[in-house]
C-alpha cells in the first residue's frame, strides 16, 4: 500500500538529484535546453492528440445530467443554469463549473451514526472545494508570474499580478502569497489522500506522483527565491534564449535551478498522458456541456443504424385469433 | 435474502471506513454471494432477440461457458465504444480520483463495500482500459511491477467476474454524476459495461426475460393482448363500484387524439394498479367533459424499456414500437404515464434513435390550448406535465378532501430528476389534490434524490439484501419525515418505485404506503354523473366515511 506513495516520492527525489548533479557535471545544455524543448513539444503534441482523440469520438446522444427544474410549462420556474435548454445556459453552467468548481461545491459527507439513531447523517463538506480552488488558482498565478522570465519588457499585467500577489509586503524579497498557498493546498490534497480511508483506498501512484512533483517544484522555487538566492539575471538570459530560439547557457546558475526546471519539464511532458488532462476533458464532458432540449430539438446520432424490430404486423399475425375473440380491433380479419 | 437479515443486522454491517490494502488484490476473493446478485439470463430469452451466446449458465459456478475468444470480443467491444461514445472515452481518461462521488452512492451507503464507491466501480473497467488502450499502460506492461504501479490490469476471468458482480450493483441513478467536477456519469459507464457483458451472453434474467417478453408480446410481463384488455376491464368494474361511472378505455383506436403508453407494471402490480385506475378516471373525465379521445394499445403496452439496461441497440428495438404504433393509429401525439427510466429513454434517446416523428403534431392540449414546446420534436408529453397544465387552467374539478387521510411526501425518481429535470410538475399535482405535503431533507430530494435501490433491472427477488441495503438512504429520509410530520404516504412517479418502495417501506418504515401521483388524482377528480363516493381507489373508506366502531 505504502508503495503507492513511496515510489512516486522516491521518483521525484531521484529526478531532482539527476538534474542537480547532472547540471553540476557539465550537462547544463541538456537540462537547460534539450529537456525543456522536448517537454514543451511532448506537452503540446500530447495535449492536441488527446483532445483530438476525444473530439473524434461521436456524441450519439445528448445526455446532460440535469441538476434542477426543466423547462416545461411557462408558469413553472426553470433552473436555467443547472438545467439549461439554451446555449447561453450551457455556457454559464460551464463557466461556473470551470471557474468555480460548482459541482464540487455541492459536496457532502456521509457518516453512519451507529450509537444514537443508527442513521446516516450528512454534513456539508467544503474543504475539498476550498483546497481544490486554492490549489488551482495559486498554480495559475504562479504560472502567470513566471511569464516575467519569458518576456522583455515584462507586460504591465504581469507586473500588476506580481504586485497583487506580493500585497502582504512581508520580507525581502517580498513574499508571494501564491507560492505559499500552492504549497499548503498541495500538502492538504496529499494529506487527504493519505489519511482519508476512502480516498487512500482509491488512490493510485499516478495520483501521488503529480502532487509530489508539484511540491518539488514549489519547494525548489521557494528555496531559490527566499533562501539560497540565485543569479536571476543569468536565468532570465537563459529563459529568454529559450523563447527566442537562440538558447544560451550562462555560467553560475546553479544546480537548484536546473532541478527546478527539470521537474517542471517532467510535469509538462507527463501531463498529456495522465489524469491531469482533466484540464481539457472538463470542457468536453457531454453530461455538462450539452443542453437539455432533446424533446424540443432532435439530436442526430451520426452512427444511428437500422435495427430489426417486432412490427405490429408480426404481432397481429401472432395473436390475431385471440385479439378477435377479445374484441380488439385488427387490421386483417384472416 | 433480506428475509434472513433483519434491518438491525443489515445496519450492523455498515462501515464506511474502507479497507486497507490494494483493491486490486481482492479481485480473486470476490465472492458472488446470494442476496447480492441476480440469476443468469435464461437461454430462450436471450434467443428471442438473437443476442449472442444464449446458453444456461450460473454466476456462482466456476465455468461461465464463455466463448473461447471472449477477451478478444470484449477488447473489440471496448474499442468500438470508445469511438462511438465521447462520454465513455472522456470518462475513462479524466477521473482524478478526488473521491467526491465516494459516499454519494446508495449502494455504498447501504453496504459500506468500498467497491460500491462510484469511482472504484468505474476503476474496475478503467484499470483494464489503462492497461490495454493507453500508451502508458502498454509501456508499464513491460516493466516489472509496472502494472501494479499504474493501477492497470489485464482482463482476466477474475476481473470479468468482479466487474459483472459490481456493474449489477449499480442502478444507473446518476447521483454521483451530480457531484463529479467533470460530470463523470457512472450510469454511462455501467451502461457500457452491461453492453459489453451482453456481447458474451452475461445478462441477468430479470432484464433478459422482460426484454424478450416486451419484444414478442408487447410488454415486460408478457401479458397477451386479450389478457391486457381483461385486466383493464377488471379495473373498470372496480371503478364502476367505486364511482358508479363506466370508465371503459379505447384500445388501438385509429384516429384517436392521443396514444397513451405507461409501464405494464401499472396494469399488473399493486399499488401501480391504483395509479392505472387514476389514468382511467382522468381519461373518462376528459372524454365526457371535453371530448378528448385517448387510446391505449396492447402492441405498445409497455412504457418501460429494459432494453436500456441491455444495450443501446436493444433499447432502440423495444422503443421503436411507440412511434410505429402512433403512426399506425394516426394519433396527434403521445402521452406517457408515470415511469422513471421510460422517461429517460423518451426524453434523451427516443427522438434520436427512432425519430424524426414528423407524422405527429407538436403536442397541444386542446382543452387549455397549451402548446408543449418543450416536446415539439419528440411529440411525447409526461402525464404530470399534462395534468399540471389542466389543473393550472382550472379544467379539473377536484375534491381534495378525499385525500385528506394522506400525509404526503414525494420521492423524486432518479431518471426524471437527473435525466430530465421533472421536479415541480408532480409536486404541483400532488399539492393540488392533497393538502398535506412535507418534503424530505433537501439533500435527499430533487437532483440529490436517492434511488429506491432497485432500479435498472435490479428489482428481482433473489438480490433482496442488495436492494434493501441500497434502499437505506431513501428509507432514512422517509423515516425522518414519518416521525417528524406523521407522513404516511410516499408519492412517486415511477412504476419500479411503486413496487420497490413498497418493499422498502415494509422492511424499513412499515407504517408508510406508496402511491402514484395519479392515484391521488383519481381519488380527487369528480367525474360527471358519479355517485357519492365512500371508498378510495384501494376500496378503503374515504376520510369521513369510516364505519362507526
Amino acid at each position: 500500500m505504502t508503495q503507492k506513495y513511496l515510489i512516486p516520492l522516491a521518483a521525484v527525489f531521484l529526478l531532482f538529484l539527476v538534474a542537480y548533479t547532472g547540471a553540476g557535471a557539465g550537462l547544463g545544455w541538456f537540462f537547460g535546453i534539450v529537456v525543456p524543448y522536448l517537454a514543451i513539444i511532448a506537452f503540446l503534441v500530447g495535449f492536441v492528440i488527446k483532445v483530438m482523440g476525444w473530439a473524434a469520438s461521436a456524441v450519439p446522444f445528448k445526455i446532460p445530467t440535469t441538476c434542477g427544474q426543466q423547462k416545461s410549462l411557462p408558469w413553472i420556474k426553470q433552473n436555467r443554469i443547472d438545467n439549461p435548454d439554451t446555449t447561453l445556459g450551457v455556457f454559464l453552467r460551464m463557466l461556473l463549473e470551470i471557474f468555480t468548481f460548482r459541482s464540487l461545491f455541492r459536496n457532502t459527507k456521509a457518516a453512519f451514526n451507529r450509537n444514537a439513531s443508527k442513521r446516516i447523517i450528512y454534513s456539508w463538506e467544503i474543504f475539498l472545494w476550498v483546497g481544490a480552488l486554492a490549489f488551482h488558482y495559486a498554480f495559475l498565478v504562479v504560472l502567470l508570474r513566471h511569464f516575467r522570465f519569458f518576456t522583455a519588457p515584462v507586460p504591465q499585467v504581469i507586473q500588476f499580478l506580481e504586485a497583487l500577489d506580493g500585497i502582504v509586503q512581508v520580507g525581502l524579497p517580498g513574499l508571494f502569497l501564491s507560492g505559499v498557498i500552492l504549497a499548503a493546498a498541495t500538502l492538504f490534497l496529499l494529506a487527504r489522500r493519505m489519511y482519508d480511508a476512502k480516498v487512500r483506498y482509491i488512490s493510485q501512484a499516478s495520483d501521488y506522483f503529480p502532487l509530489f512533483l508539484i511540491l518539488g517544484i514549489a519547494a525548489t522555487g521557494i528555496s531559490m527565491r527566499y533562501f539560497t538566492k540565485v543569479d536571476v539575471t543569468g536565468i532570465k538570459e537563459m529563459t529568454m534564449g529559450l523563447v527566442t530560439f537562440s538558447p544560451v547557457i550562462p555560467d553560475g546558475i546553479g544546480g537548484l535551478f536546473y532541478a527546478h526546471l527539470f521537474l517542471v519539464s517532467i510535469l509538462f511532458a507527463y501531463f498529456p498522458a495522465s489524469k491531469l488532462m482533466h484540464l481539457g476533458g472538463v470542457f468536453l464532458s457531454p453530461t455538462r456541456n450539452t443542453a437539455n432540449d432533446t424533446r424540443a430539438k432532435r439530436h442526430v446520432n451520426p452512427w444511428n443504424y437500422d435495427v430489426p424490430i417486432h412490427t405490429y404486423q408480426d404481432y397481429e399475425d401472432h395473436f390475431r385469433d385471440k385479439m378477435i375473440e377479445a374484441g380488439l380491433p385488427v387490421d386483417k380479419k384472416e | 435474502m433480506a428475509d434472513e437479515l433483519t434491518p438491525d443486522e443489515l445496519l450492523d454491517k455498515i462501515d464506511y471506513g474502507a479497507d486497507s490494502g490494494n483493491w486490486m488484490d481482492t479481485t480473486k476473493s470476490v465472492q458472488i454471494r446470494p442476496g447480492m446478485y441476480c440469476y443468469a439470463a435464461k437461454a430462450e430469452s436471450v434467443e428471442t432477440l438473437g443476442l449472442p451466446n444464449a446458453r444456461p449458465w450460473n454466476p456462482v459456478e466456476e465455468d461461465w461457458k464463455l466463448p473461447d475468444d471472449w477477451q478478444q470480443i470484449l477488447h473489440e467491444g471496448i474499442k468500438v465504444r470508445l469511438e462511438r461514445f465521447r462520454t465513455f472515452k472522456i470518462f475513462m481518461d479524466v477521473c482524478v480520483r478526488c473521491g467526491a462521488c465516494a459516499d454519494k452512492c446508495h449502494f455504498f451507503l447501504g453496504t459500506g463495500d468500498p467497491k460500491n464507491m462510484p469511482v472504484l466501480r468505474a476503476e474496475l473497467l478503467r484499470s483494464v482500459y489503462r492497461n490495454d488502450f493507453t500508451t502508458a499502460g502498454k509501456i508499464l506492461q513491460n516493466i516489472p511491477g509496472g502494472q501494479r504501479l499504474g493501477g492497470n490490469r489485464p482482463l482476466t476471468i477474475d476481473v470479468l467476474k468482479e466487474m459483472w458482480y459490481y456493474f449489477f450493483q449499480c442502478t444507473e441513478c446518476r447521483r454521483c454524476s451530480v457531484f463529479c467536477p467533470y460530470g463523470i456519469d457512472t450510469a454511462e459507464i455501467t451502461i457500457m459495461a452491461r453492453e459489453l457483458f451482453n456481447l458474451i451472453g452475461l445478462n441477468i434474467d430479470w432484464i433478459a426475460t422482460p426484454v424478450s417478453n416486451c419484444y414478442q408480446t408487447g410488454n415486460h410481463l408478457g401479458i397477451q393482448p386479450h389478457a391486457f384488455k381483461d385486466m383493464l376491464e377488471f379495473f373498470v368494474e372496480d371503478l364502476e363500484d367505486i364511482t358508479g361511472v363506466d370508465c371503459t378505455p379505447n384500445f388501438q383506436k385509429k384516429g384517436a387524439d392521443i396514444l397513451f403508453i405507461t409501464p405494464s407494471g401499472d396494469v399488473f402490480a399493486d399499488p401501480g394498479t391504483y395509479t392505472c385506475q387514476g389514468y382511467l378516471i382522468l381519461f373518462k373525465y376528459l372524454k365526457d367533459k371535453y371530448g378528448l379521445d385517448v387510446t391505449w394499445s396492447t402492441y405498445a403496452s409497455e412504457g418501460g424499456n429494459f432494453g436500456f439496461f441491455t444495450s443501446h441497440e436493444t433499447m432502440k428495438r423495444l422503443n421503436a414500437k411507440m412511434y410505429a404504433e402512433a403512426k399506425r393509429l394516426g394519433v396527434k401525439w403521445i402521452l406517457g404515464g408515470e415511469c422513471g427510466h421510460m422517461w429517460r429513454v423518451i426524453h434523451q434517446y427516443m427522438d434520436t434513435m427512432n425519430g424524426p416523428a414528423d407524422f405527429l403534431e407538436v403536442p397541444v392540449n386542446p382543452i387549455t390550448g397549451t402548446r408543449f414546446d418543450n416536446a415539439a420534436s419528440t411529440k411525447m408529453v409526461h402525464i404530470t406535465e399534462f395534468t399540471a397544465d389542466l389543473i393550472k387552467h382550472g379544467k379539473l374539478e377536484l375534491d381534495k378532501g378525499r385525500n385528506a387521510n394522506r400525509i404526503m411526501t414525494f420521492h423524486d425518481s432518479c431518471n426524471p430528476a437527473r435525466g430530465m429535470g421533472l421536479l415541480d410538475e408532480p409536486r404541483y399535482v400532488i399539492k393540488s389534490v392533497c393538502d398535506n405535503f412535507y418534503e424530505m431533507p433537501p439533500n435527499t430530494i430533487r437532483e440529490n434524490t436517492f434511488c429506491c435501490g432497485s432500479g435498472s433491472g435490479l428489482n428481482a427477488g433473489e438480490n433482496m439484501e442488495l436492494r434493501m441495503a441500497g434502499a437505506l438512504p431513501r428509507a432514512t429520509a422517509l423515516k425522518h419525515v414519518h416521525e417528524k410530520y406523521g407522513v404516511n404516504t410516499l408519492g412517486t412517479i415511477c412504476a419500479i418505485d411503486r413496487a420497490a418502495l413498497t418493499t422498502l417501506c415494509e422492511y424499513w418504515v412499515p407504517d408508510v404506503e406508496v402511491a402514484g401521483v395519479h392515484e391521488l388524482v383519481g381519488n380527487a377528480l369528480i367525474l360527471p354523473g358519479e355517485k357519492e363516493r365512500t371508498e378510495d381507489l384501494r376500496m378503503e373508506p374515504l376520510p369521513g366515511c369510516e364505519e362507526e366502531e
